[in-house]
């Protein structure tokens, strides 16, 4: 699968889709195969604050816990309740209906750390 | 690097899982794949079609001589000498103390038995058994020369018939028979371990290939695919048997195991018989009970699990499970008092507390 242009990436493999002074954040195709089948998402709480690489969550595939990071801090406003249910929606659309979590950006400057689709691609190449 | 780390060997079949794809861990002291495409996906093929796995990391030994029952018995809990030819049965090897040295399968072929151990204890095994070696037995080892390939699923018998001079059809469960899959020497045993009717094929390593390509090549239509030790552990766990290190240890008896079935206490002696009777009678011993999580979080190997405020055992296995209505299954030694199924308990996850039920094992029964 192809990163998407419109998205920033970050190395731990997060995506961030910046609207305004809001940001969309999920999980890369790379990081999804890498992980093998999901099978459940803890997700910030709403009205939380997170700093950029702070631990907000965990991603659970069938064998392995992993951490989630948020690339960007901000205040959490919306969370993917459809994650509850159906986890592996992340497996299928890890950039659309696999997203995870939006948050209003504290402080857009830290967006200038994070990579392009061509250099992320360049990453999961090496 | 500064850390020496010992290469991880490969089994006869590693070619074959580089070319299909698979992830590979280390396991036992060798290269195994832990997924081709997706566990849960080998999981379903396993339980509505058929899996193959490769499971030579698994230790061989052959014993042979007119003293390997007798000996043998002395060893373990279960009863060899009472075996039948072309038997297979499940045992376990203890220490005095009635702790578990490896839960093991026991082939009796004709003029020798085949031993299989678990890979991470085989070197242990090797020593043990070395150890305690008497007149009249002889042991050799296979280990890496042999392989073993399983098929497993309710179509193993028809994607193995064709192929073998073996009327595998009418093999009983926990019976083997000695013949040739695709003309190559085979021991087929009708064993497993994912709760799925199944075999398992012990071949000459320099045979393995070309058995494991022609297997796949000639089921595709089955649905056969390979199947990692991802989907055999959720398998197994889902059938509720125990996973040496997991379930049952040198400090988990079978007792605590819930092996008692196992557990020959009328044989006149054996390893741990003392211990193991006297934590029988007593019945105040902390146990492997089965849970299921109330909700979507899984549990994990080291959760704590609490019966009110009180601590009172830790999660040894755990997965979610396809067969199970999709819910979070997992294995815990519980102290007595928290152990009866229907139980509730809280397991903590990262700090916060779910809810959580005992439930008898297993946890999944093919219909």
């Amino acid at each position: 699968m192809a990163q998407p242009a419109d998205l920033l990436y970050s190395k731990e493999h997060e995506w961030v889709k910046v609207e305004g002074d809001v940001a969309t954040i999920g999980i890369t195709d790379y990081a999804q195969n890498s992980l093998g089948d999901i099978v459940y998402v803890e997700l910030p709480k709403v009205g939380a604050h997170v700093a950029q690489m702070g631990t907000v969550g965990v991603v659970e595939s069938v064998k392995a816990v992993s951490d989630l990071f948020t690339p960007i801090g901000g205040e959490v406003t919306e969370v993917n309740g459809e994650l509850e249910n159906d986890p592996a929606l992340v497996n299928r659309e890890p950039f659309a209906g696999g997203w995870m979590f939006k948050l209003r950006l504290s402080d857009a400057s830290q967006t200038s750390g994070l990579l392009s689709a061509a250099d992320y691609e360049q990453l999961t190449q090496e | 690097m500064t850390t020496q780390e010992t290469a991880a060997k490969r089994t006869a079949l590693y070619e074959e899982h580089v070319r299909l794809g698979a992830r590979l861990i280390p396991f036992g002291g060798f290269d195994m794949p832990v997924q081709y495409s997706s566990i849960l996906k080998e999981h379903e093929a396993v339980r509505h079609n058929a899996g193959l796995f490769d499971l030579s990391h698994m230790g061989q030994f052959i014993l042979e001589g007119d003293g390997v029952a007798a000996w043998a018995d002395e060893l373990t809990i279960n009863a060899v000498g009472t075996m039948k030819p072309m038997q297979a049965r499940y045992n376990i090897f203890t220490a005095e103390n009635g702790g578990a040295l490896d839960d093991v399968i026991f082939y009796k072929l004709e003029n020798r038995w085949l031993l299989v151990v678990n890979a991470s204890n085989a070197e242990k095994m090797w020593a043990h058994l070395n150890a305690n070696l008497k007149d009249g037995v002889k042991l050799t080892s296979l280990h890496g020369k042999n392989a073993l390939i399983a098929i497993q699923g309710p179509k193993s018998v028809q994607v193995l018939a064709p192929h073998t001079d073996v009327d595998v059809n009418a093999l009983k469960y926990y019976f083997c028979a000695e013949g040739t899959v695709y003309g190559k020497p085979a021991v087929i045993a009708r064993t497993g371990y994912t709760g799925e009717d199944g075999f398992e094929l012990f071949v000459d390593g320099a045979d393995a290939a070309e058995i494991w390509n022609a297997l796949l090549r000639d089921n595709a239509d089955a649905g056969l695919i390979p199947a990692g030790l991802g989907a055999r552990d959720v398998l197994r766990l889902e059938a509720g048997m125990p996973l040496y290190g997991h379930e049952l240890n040198e400090e988990i008896t079978p007792v605590q195991a819930g092996l008692q079935w196992a557990i020959k206490f009328n044989k006149p002696s054996f390893a741990g018989k003392d211990a193991l009777q006297t934590q029988a009678q007593n019945d105040e011993y902390a146990r492997i009970a089965g849970i299921v999580m109330d909700g979507r979080a899984p549990a994990r190997e080291g959760y704590h699990v609490f019966l009110g405020d009180r601590k009172v055992g830790e999660i040894r296995s755990g997965s979610i499970a396809p067969s199970v209505q999709n819910k979070n299954i997992a294995t815990a030694l519980l102290e007595k008092d928290a152990a009866a199924p229907g139980t509730s308990v809280v397991v903590h996850i990262r700090g916060t507390a779910y809810g959580a039920t005992v439930v008898p094992l297993p946890f999944y029964k093919r219909s």
